[in-house]
């Protein structure tokens, strides 16, 4: 039999379904591929074998007696570290967390499993989710499959950030699809830097219950997979209204994947000028222009539109996201779960100061510091208040670009992949990164990158569709005609194992 | 020092008379089974930490959900004291670190609260038992009205190095009613607390039970000279019954005048009410303050509310004491003191209404006929013995109904009043009916001419002295006919016989 690790989430459920190869073939198949490569890509903080196997065991004695599968059954995928799951450890890659076990099953990763996913492990990520490398994860930096100089050149390469661990899995084929999280570009980055397709929802689509908070009013779940279909297929069973979350979305979750449709006609896709930037990377220049001609070779329409904010979406999102975050995390204190450190002889706020220094990395930390600072008396109304009215004119610029056009194309990231340790230093160039991603995030928006090509050093690119509100359909539609024209079939070289 | 009477409460300082500002800042737990944001049960007395939802711990990617039983009775009280609701009202974040505050901040409304400006009207002269005349009546305003979560407790005296955390109040709902600086003196503030309590519980928004900390006052006190602008206010935080709250007032303005007038200057602080010395002491000054950092909630939506909720809210709200007692006044033509009485508390007001509906129905007579017995035999005859059992109308064995089958044996002239005493408290102390009792011991009333005119002939025939002073104008001697003629009789005889017999008699 073929390598089953070549298979995506499609496949394999169909594949499963026909009887071609059980789901335990299947997992072990994934299982194994994760042991070898887990020394080299560290891509997950606590594999989960046993979950896999035990899910598929139960979809293939489901098959045998005749059961209805559902819709992922017999597909094993990996789960960001940052959506608790019950009787497994739960870090959101931090040390703080580090031992954490949640007795409870975020309502995300509980409608995987349902629909007959089982997991292969817990991806490793940027702590909090912070981070746009994965170089900040107190279980280790997350190496990507991918190498400079077609993959000749040993330098380790970043898989993007905060969903590292995910995109560098699946771009791995460590697993077919994985779920990310999203607050600023978590999963369009990561996706654009190691060649696969990554939807965020528009906010409200993914209950947030039970998914490790880092900034509530844009942190949104989505799918991370080798191709647009597999996206719309993990994100159908992602999705839905949750009574659990006051924010999500109270709508019914339409069949993106039976309406897939890569034929474009009769619709516009806007080209935001204000995107292109000084000094922009030429290659990423040019995979935006190779976009723009399949989108009309797909029978799009383009036209240039204007989101005149988007100067101020970095800084307005690096004022809401730490002010968020300071706040969300808050619970970390050493009282009720997680690390404790007790100094001896120490009292409360001793222990607060004791356990919060220990448990937080630095990026972690200057945020939480930049949030109280931009939240405190005589700052508020300078930082916070002014990002909020910021973020209404971001996502007023969007209201007024969709009066002309139906979906807007640009790239995902302004550069390709970066080494590990270029930006580690520069928390401004890191942040920098997120330009680009960060827009869609403020507005609640769909979007999702998709690959375009690979740069002169065999790096890929993504290329981003953000979409209208509840319109996942027209941004899946417009990646796919992207996707059939780029064929992309670049894959990073197999040298972890 | 202080005197009682309506804002002219002084404190006679060496510098001349200083007037008290007082404003409250009262928490009032929202009756509801369930907790503000997560399904938890809120039951009083539970184990520790046997209330305590994952939500309630701020487990990691635990969301709230706003219940709407807390929301509804938050939207009654503001309907209750005459406030505007807002349609649109949001959840603030109050960031601070401490044990019993398991998120690291408590959601609470900074900026926009669901209830705006509302007021209470307090009456002034609860002394004056008696006193016919209305009552003086002063208007204390409400700034605003804002839902909020309580925090957890830490339980000191558990181990000997370490505090404990109970959370079962962590994420209960409160209502924070705000009123303005309006009261000037302690007793202001203690009928304010007692009139804004009695609101609370006929709405049924709050059990009003200060002993279990339902309700509790933050005392904001400053003094200045009449006319003088306000002074710098401190603010005495969770006294947690009305006779310390006016306590903490009374001691907290005095100690400002001293400062005042030793030429010192007030601290804008935060300061504790010790109530076994009735001293406040300072917590912490503004220097100190916290900056709470507030900012609206990310994991809550705006509350939205439309017409149809707050009309149900409207429609479900019962008379409020203020109606009720007008009502008893002009309708049931009840003295303004009866009235004020039956309606402080809304216990008192059901049992009376279940008494003189009954005795209507006995007596075959209307409410308006029988309201002032009914008012009367209540708050003096009832709360007499009951008090004397040491009992009170909660768990009085006389029921409502059994109340009135007594007043209808009075009004019909079986009994008299002074029996009805007597049989009042046989039903107290053996749950018996009023019939019952009254004709096992044979004590109906006796209308027998010839038996009467026999006790008055003796009387009179015992006292020929005061017979002749009564003759010679001492006409009160009469009471002292009809005592001893009553009491020859047993008190069985119908008084209105006595007395005319008597007159007769006396000529």
């Amino acid at each position: 039999m073929s390598d089953l690790t070549e298979l995506g989430v499609t496949a394999i459920r169909d594949g499963v379904a026909a009887g071609d190869f059980s789901a335990r073939e299947v997992a072990q198949a994934f299982n194994a591929a994760i042991a070898a490569a887990q020394p080299a890509l560290n891509a997950f903080i606590t594999p989960t074998p046993d979950h896999a196997l035990a899910a598929a065991e139960r979809i293939d004695a489901d098959r045998a007696a005749g059961r209805p599968l559902g819709r992922l059954a017999g597909v094993p995928i990996g789960m960001k570290d940052l959506f608790c799951t019950q009787g497994v450890r739960t870090t959101a890659a931090s040390h703080i967390l580090g031992h954490f076990v949640p007795p409870y099953e975020s309502t995300v990763s509980g409608r995987l499993w349902d629909a007959g996913a089982g997991m292969l492990g817990k991806l490793n990520l940027d702590e909090f989710a912070m981070g746009s490398s994965n170089e900040t994860s107190a279980f280790g930096k997350v190496i990507s499959p991918w190498r400079r100089g077609h993959n000749q050149d040993p330098a380790p390469i970043a898989p993007g950030g905060s969903s590292g661990g995910s995109s560098a899995a699946v771009a791995a084929r460590l697993c077919p699809a994985a779920t990310g999280t999203d607050t600023g570009g978590s999963i369009r980055q990561p996706a654009a830097f190691t060649g696969i397709a990554g939807i965020k929802p528009g906010y409200g689509r993914c209950s947030r219950w039970g998914i490790v908070a880092f900034a509530s009013s844009l942190d949104q779940a989505g799918a991370m997979a080798r191709d647009v279909r597999d996206c719309a297929v993990l994100l159908e069973a992602m999705a839905g209204h949750d009574p659990k979350d006051a924010t999500s979305l109270d709508a019914p979750v339409p069949g993106w994947t039976a309406a897939l449709d890569a034929d474009l006609s009769g619709c516009t896709i806007g080209i935001p000028r204000e995107y292109r930037m000084d000094g922009m990377d030429a290659e990423v220049a040019k995979s935006w222009e190779l976009g723009i001609a399949w989108l009309k070779d797909a029978g799009a329409r383009v036209i240039d539109i204007s989101l005149p904010h988007t100067h101020y979406a970095l800084p307005a999102y690096y004022i809401i996201a730490p002010a968020e975050a300071s706040s969300n995390l808050a619970r970390y204190d050493g009282v009720r779960y997680g690390l404790r450190d007790l100094p001896e002889g120490a009292g409360l706020q001793d222990m607060y100061a004791a356990t919060r220094a220990a448990g937080f990395g630095a990026e972690v930390r200057r945020r939480i510091m930049i949030g109280t600072y931009v939240l405190s008396a005589g700052f508020y109304d300078a930082y916070f208040t002014r990002a909020q009215k910021l973020r209404t004119l971001i996502a007023r610029d969007f209201t007024q670009a969709f009066a002309s056009c139906d979906a807007i194309l640009a790239p995902t990231t302004p550069t390709a992949a970066f080494a590990l340790g270029e930006k580690s230093d520069d928390p401004l160039a890191m942040y920098l990164n997120d330009v680009f991603s960060v827009p869609a995030s403020l507005a609640g928006l769909p979007a999702m990158s998709v690959p375009a090509g690979l740069n002169g050093e065999g790096l890929p690119l993504g290329l981003q569709v953000i979409g209208r509100p509840l319109d996942e359909q027209g941004v899946l539609n417009a990646a796919l005609a992207i996707e059939q024209r780029a064929g992309f079939v670049a894959r990073p070289a197999r040298w972890w194992a | 020092m202080a005197s009682l009477s309506q804002s002219s409460y002084r404190i006679d300082g060496a510098t001349g008379a200083w007037e008290v500002v007082i404003g409250l800042e009262v928490h009032a737990q929202i009756a509801s089974r369930a907790k503000l944001f997560s399904g938890a049960a809120t039951a009083f007395g539970a184990e520790p930490n046997a209330q305590v939802s994952l939500v309630d711990a701020a487990m990691p990617g635990m969301l709230p959900v706003p219940n709407k039983e807390c929301i509804r009775q938050a939207v009654r009280t503001g309907l209750a004291v005459d406030a505007p609701i807002n349609r649109v009202s949001r959840f603030d974040r109050k960031n601070y670190f401490y044990a019993d505050l398991p998120q690291g901040y408590q959601i609470s409304q900074l900026y926009h609260p669901l209830v705006g400006e509302g007021h209470i009207e307090i009456s002034l002269d609860d002394k004056r038992a008696g006193a016919d005349s209305e009552p003086a009546v002063k208007r204390i305003g409400i700034e605003r009205i804002h839902v909020e979560q309580d925090a957890g407790k830490l339980m000191h005296d558990q181990h000997p190095t370490m505090s404990y955390v109970d959370l079962n109040r962590s994420g209960v709902a409160l209502m924070e009613i705000v009123s303005r600086p309006d009261m000037r003196s302690p007793a202001e503030a203690g009928a304010y607390l007692r009139k804004l309590r009695a609101i609370l519980r006929y709405v049924g928004s709050c059990d009003g039970n200060m002993e279990e900390g339902s309700m509790r006052a933050d005392v904001n006190v400053s003094v200045r000279k009449p006319g003088q602008p306000f002074g710098t206010r401190t603010e005495t935080k969770n006294v947690n019954s009305v006779r310390f709250v006016m306590a903490a007032i009374e001691h907290e303005a005095n100690r400002q005048v001293d400062v005042l007038e030793a030429g010192g200057s007030i601290v804008q602080e935060t300061r504790l009410f010790d109530p076994d010395s009735g001293t406040t002491r300072s917590m912490r000054s503004k220097e100190d303050a916290h900056d709470y950092r507030y900012f609206p909630d990310p994991d809550l939506l705006p509350l939205v509310l439309d017409e149809a909720f707050i009309g149900e809210c409207r429609e479900s709200l019962p008379e409020l004491p203020d109606a009720k007692r007008h009502r008893y006044e002009t309708a049931l033509g009840l003295t303004a003191y009866a009235a004020g009485v039956l309606t402080a508390e809304v216990e008192t007001a059901r049992w009376f209404e279940a008494l003189a509906g009954a005795s209507a129905a006995a007596q075959g007579r209307s409410l308006a006929e029988v309201a002032r017995q009914a008012a009367n035999w209540l708050l003096s005859d009832l709360f007499g013995a009951l008090a004397k059992a040491g009992r009170t109308l909660d768990n009085s064995p006389v029921s409502p109904v059994a109340g009135a089958e007594l007043l209808a044996l009075v009004a019909k002239g079986t009994i008299s009043n002074t029996i009805a005493k007597q049989v009042l408290e046989k039903m107290i102390e053996s749950g018996e009916g009023a019939a019952a009792i009254v004709t096992r011991e044979g004590l109906t009333q006796t209308s027998d001419t010839g038996a009467i005119e026999a006790a008055v002939a003796a009387v009179l025939a015992a006292h020929a002295e005061k017979v002749d002073q009564y003759r010679a104008g001492k006409e009160a001697l009469f009471g002292f006919f009809v005592g001893q003629t009553m009491k020859a009789m047993q008190g069985k005889a119908n008084p209105q016989l006595v007395n005319e017999l008597l007159k007769q008699a006396l000529g």
